[in-house]
C-alpha cells in the first residue's frame, strides 16, 4: 500500500493549550508547522480548566517568583526538579502578559490590574501568609486561553489537521524521531507526516480509571506512542484523585460541599469518617477521605445494588443553604443523576483527575530517555513533549492548583523555542525510516483481521475497573501485585479483539480500539511503577509504607515497555540561580 | 453505524466530561427519536463552543436560536 506523505518543518501532536502555544511560536517564527488533533482543537480538554494560572504578579498582596518556587517544590513533596521549577516560576509573569496580548480576557481589579485569587498551597515568604497568585478569566480560563491561542494560530498560518488520529512516531535507526503516521478519521486514510522536530502535547490519561473527571479524549495517546518508540514514562505512580466524584460518572463535586457541612454515610447510614478521622471527620485530607470510601466499599458497607459507592448527605443543610451556597452542585446532581440534594442522597466515589507523570523531558522540552550509564539521561533527537503528557518534572509527586495551565504554556513555548533552533540547525529532512513505518503499518493492519473475540468496550471497562480497584486510592504490595496480573492479562486479551465494523468513514470503533491499546500500555506503566515505590509521597499513598523515604526514594521512576523494566534517576535538586530547598516534612 | 451518525458521534467528543456524558448519551438513547426536522438544529448546536454549550445544556444560558430549545430538552431528557 502506498501512503500519502506530507513534509513539514515541525509537527505538533495535540491541540490543547500546550500544543497551541507551541504551534503559535513555531508558526510566527516562520517554521512550517502542522498541528494534528483528534478532535476539533477548541474541544481539547484545556477547555475544562476553570481555576486559573499562577504567576507571582503581586497585584493583590506582595509576591515573588521565589515564593512561588518554594510552594511548588513543597507541593511536589520534593520530587519536583528544582531547575525546571525555578524556570517556570520565573517566566510565569511574562507568560501571563503574553496570554493577555493574545487576547485572554483576564479578570481585573478596580484599578485595572489582573485580578488574582488565593488558592490552596500558595504562601508568601516561604510558608507564611496566604498568597493570591492565580490569574483567571472568570471561571473560563482554559476556555479563553484555548480560543485565543487557536485564533492566533489561524492568523499565523499554522496548518491544522483536524480530526486526525496519531498512530505512532517514526524513529530511525539512529534514534531520531522523523514524524508520525496518522489517520484521517473522516476517511480512514493513513498519512505520513514527516518533520524535522515533533512535539507530543496529547494531554492526560484519566480514562484509564473507571471513575475520572477527564473528557473522553484523554486516553494518553502520546504517552503510549512514546512507550512504543522505546522511550520510558516517568513517575506514573503519581495520580491525583479527588474523594468526592459522582459514582459511575466521575464528575467532580467540589470540596465546598463538605466545607458547608455535608458528610458521607455508608449503607447503614453511619457517618463513617468519624471512625477514620475522629477530629477532622469529613474535612480530613483528600487521601484519607478517599481511602475511607474505598475501605467502606471493600468491606461490604457500600451503597446501591452493587455496593460500589457511598452517599453524600446534604439534605440536613436545608434548601436555603443548598440553593444559595451550592447551586452548581445541585445543578450537576439534578442534570446527571436526576437527584436533588435537598431531599436525596448523592452517590460518591473517589475520582481520578490529573497525572503528574508522563514523558520525561528536560526544561527545554526535549524528551530525555534512559542514558547508557546508570542514572543518566540521553536526549531523543527530534522529539519534544509538553503539558500533561510530559513530566518535566515541575509537579513531582503532587500538583498545585493553578500550576497546570502554567506548565502547559511555559513548556509548550520552551519546547517550541528549542524546536526552532533545532530545525534551523538541521535544515534537511532525514530519510523516512522504512522499518519503523512498516512496524506502525503492522499495528494498523492488525485491526483489519476479522473473526470473533472480546469487545473493545468490555475490555476497556475491565481495564478501568481493575485500575480503580488495584491501583487507585488504596495501595499496598498485595493489591498492586494483583493489579499487575490483572492488567497484564487484559493486555494479552486485547490481542484477541476483532473489529466487527471494518468501514473506513468515521470508523470510531477503530479509534476506540487504538485508544484501548494506549490506555492498557499506560495502565501497565502506572501499576508497575506504583508497585515498586515502597513509600508514601504526594499523591502516591501506600498503607504498608505510610512515610516518605527520602534516603531511598528521592528519585524519579522510569518505566520501559520492553520487558516492563524499571530504572531510576535522581531528582534534580539544584536550581538554576538560587539555593536548593531541602526536603522537609510537608505540613499545611 | 452509518457514516452520518458516526460523524455526529465523533463531533460529540468534547473537551469536558459533562458534555461527553450529555451528548454521547443523547446519541445512544435520544438521537433516533429526534424528529428529522430538528436534526439540522442539533448539528448547529454542536458548532457552539464547549463552555457556552454546557451553559445552554444546563439551562444557565438562553439559546439565541429558538430551534435549539426542543433539541436541548431532548438532550437533557436522554441523560
Amino acid at each position: 500500500m502506498s501512503i500519502n506523505r506530507r513534509k513539514f518543518d515541525a509537527l505538533v501532536i495535540g491541540a490543547g493549550g500546550g500544543g497551541l502555544r507551541a504551534g503559535l511560536h513555531l508558526a510566527r517564527e516562520g517554521v512550517h508547522t502542522a498541528v494534528v488533533s483528534k478532535v476539533f482543537p477548541t474541544r481539547s480538554h484545556t477547555v475544562a480548566a476553570q481555576g486559573g494560572i499562577n504567576a507571582a504578579l503581586a497585584n493583590m498582596v506582595p509576591d515573588n517568583w521565589h515564593w512561588h518556587m518554594f510552594d511548588t517544590v513543597k507541593g511536589s513533596d520534593y520530587l519536583g526538579d528544582q531547575d525546571a521549577i525555578e524556570y517556570m516560576c520565573k517566566v510565569a509573569p511574562k507568560i501571563v502578559y503574553e496570554l493577555e496580548h493574545f487576547g485572554v480576557p483576564f479578570s481585573r481589579t478596580e484599578k485595572g490590574k489582573i485580578y488574582q485569587r488565593p488558592f490552596g498551597g500558595q504562601s508568601q515568604n516561604f510558608g507564611g501568609d496566604q498568597a493570591a497568585r492565580t490569574c483567571a478569566a472568570a471561571d473560563r480560563t482554559g476556555h479563553a486561553m484555548l480560543h485565543s491561542l487557536y485564533q492566533q494560530n489561524i492568523a499565523a498560518n499554522t496548518h491544522f489537521f483536524d480530526e486526525y488520529f496519531a498512530i505512532d512516531l517514526l524513529r530511525d535507526d539512529d534514534g531520531h524521531v522523523t514524524g508520525a503516521l496518522v489517520i484521517e478519521i473522516e476517511t480512514g486514510e493513513p498519512l505520513v507526516i514527516e518533520a524535522k522536530a515533533t512535539l507530543l502535547a496529547t494531554g492526560g490519561c484519566g480514562q484509564m480509571y473507571k471513575t475520572n473527571t477527564n473528557a473522553h479524549v484523554n486516553t494518553g495517546d502520546g504517552m503510549a506512542m512514546a512507550l512504543r518508540a522505546g522511550i520510558p514514562l516517568q513517575d506514573m505512580e503519581f495520580f491525583q484523585f479527588h474523594p468526592t466524584g459522582i459514582a459511575g460518572r466521575g464528575l467532580l463535586l467540589t470540596e465546598g460541599c463538605r466545607g458547608e457541612g455535608g458528610y458521607l454515610v455508608n449503607k447503614d447510614g453511619e457517618r463513617f469518617m468519624e471512625r477514620y478521622a475522629p477530629n477532622a471527620k469529613d474535612l480530613a485530607s483528600r487521601d484519607v477521605v478517599s481511602r475511607a470510601i474505598y475501605t467502606e466499599v471493600k468491606e461490604g458497607r457500600g451503597c446501591g445494588p452493587d455496593g460500589d459507592h457511598v452517599h453524600l448527605k446534604l439534605s440536613h443543610l436545608g434548601a436555603d443553604v443548598i440553593m444559595k451556597r451550592l447551586p452548581g452542585i445541585r445543578d450537576t446532581c439534578m442534570t446527571f443523576l436526576h437527584k436533588d440534594p435537598i431531599t436525596d442522597l448523592i452517590p460518591i466515589y473517589p475520582t481520578a483527575h490529573y497525572v503528574m507523570g508522563g514523558i520525561p523531558t528536560n526544561r527545554a522540552g526535549e524528551v530525555v530517555s534512559v542514558g547508557k550509564r546508570k542514572g543518566t539521561e540521553a536526549v531523543v533527537p527530534g522529539l519534544y513533549a509538553a503539558g500533561e503528557c510530559a513530566c518535566v518534572s515541575v509537579h513531582g509527586a503532587n500538583r498545585l492548583g493553578g500550576n497546570s495551565l502554567l506548565d502547559i504554556v511555559v513548556f509548550g513555548r520552551a519546547a517550541a523555542e528549542n524546536m526552532i533552533e533545532y530545525v534551523r540547525a538541521n535544515p534537511a529532512h532525514r530519510d523516512l525510516p522504512e522499518k519503523s513505518l512498516e512496524q506502525v503499518e503492522g499495528r494498523l493492519a492488525r485491526w483489519e483481521q476479522t473473526g470473533e473475540g472480546p469487545s473493545v468496550l468490555d475490555l476497556r471497562n475491565e481495564l478501568k475497573t481493575a485500575m480503580e480497584t488495584y491501583c487507585g486510592v488504596y495501595r499496598d504490595q498485595e493489591t498492586l501485585a494483583t493489579g499487575i496480573e490483572k492488567v497484564a492479562e487484559i493486555v494479552e486479551r486485547i490481542k484477541d479483539v476483532r473489529l466487527k465494523d471494518q468501514s473506513k468513514v468515521y470508523n470510531t470503533s477503530r479509534i476506540e480500539a487504538l485508544e484501548l491499546e494506549n490506555l492498557a500500555d499506560i495502565a501497565m506503566a502506572t501499576v508497575t511503577s506504583a508497585h515498586a515505590r515502597q513509600e508514601s509521597r504526594g499523591a502516591h499513598s501506600r498503607v504498608d509504607f505510610p512515610e516518605r523515604d527520602d534516603a531511598n526514594w528521592m528519585q524519579h521512576t522510569l518505566y520501559l515497555r520492553e520487558g516492563r523494566k524499571l530504572a531510576y534517576k535522581p531528582v534534580r535538586t539544584q536550581p538554576l540561580t538560587v539555593e536548593s530547598f531541602p526536603p522537609k516534612k510537608r505540613t499545611y | 453505524m452509518d457514516a452520518e451518525r458516526a460523524r455526529l458521534t465523533w463531533a460529540c467528543r468534547r473537551g469536558m466530561l459533562e458534555l461527553d456524558l450529555l451528548l454521547e448519551g443523547f446519541m445512544e438513547r435520544g438521537y433516533d427519536a429526534l424528529p428529522e426536522a430538528q436534526r439540522p438544529a442539533f448539528e448547529r448546536l454542536l458548532e457552539t463552543g464547549d463552555q457556552q454549550l454546557l451553559g445552554l445544556l444546563l439551562g444557565h444560558e438562553e439559546p439565541d436560536e429558538k430551534e435549539f430549545i426542543p433539541v436541548i430538552a431532548a438532550i437533557r431528557a436522554s441523560t
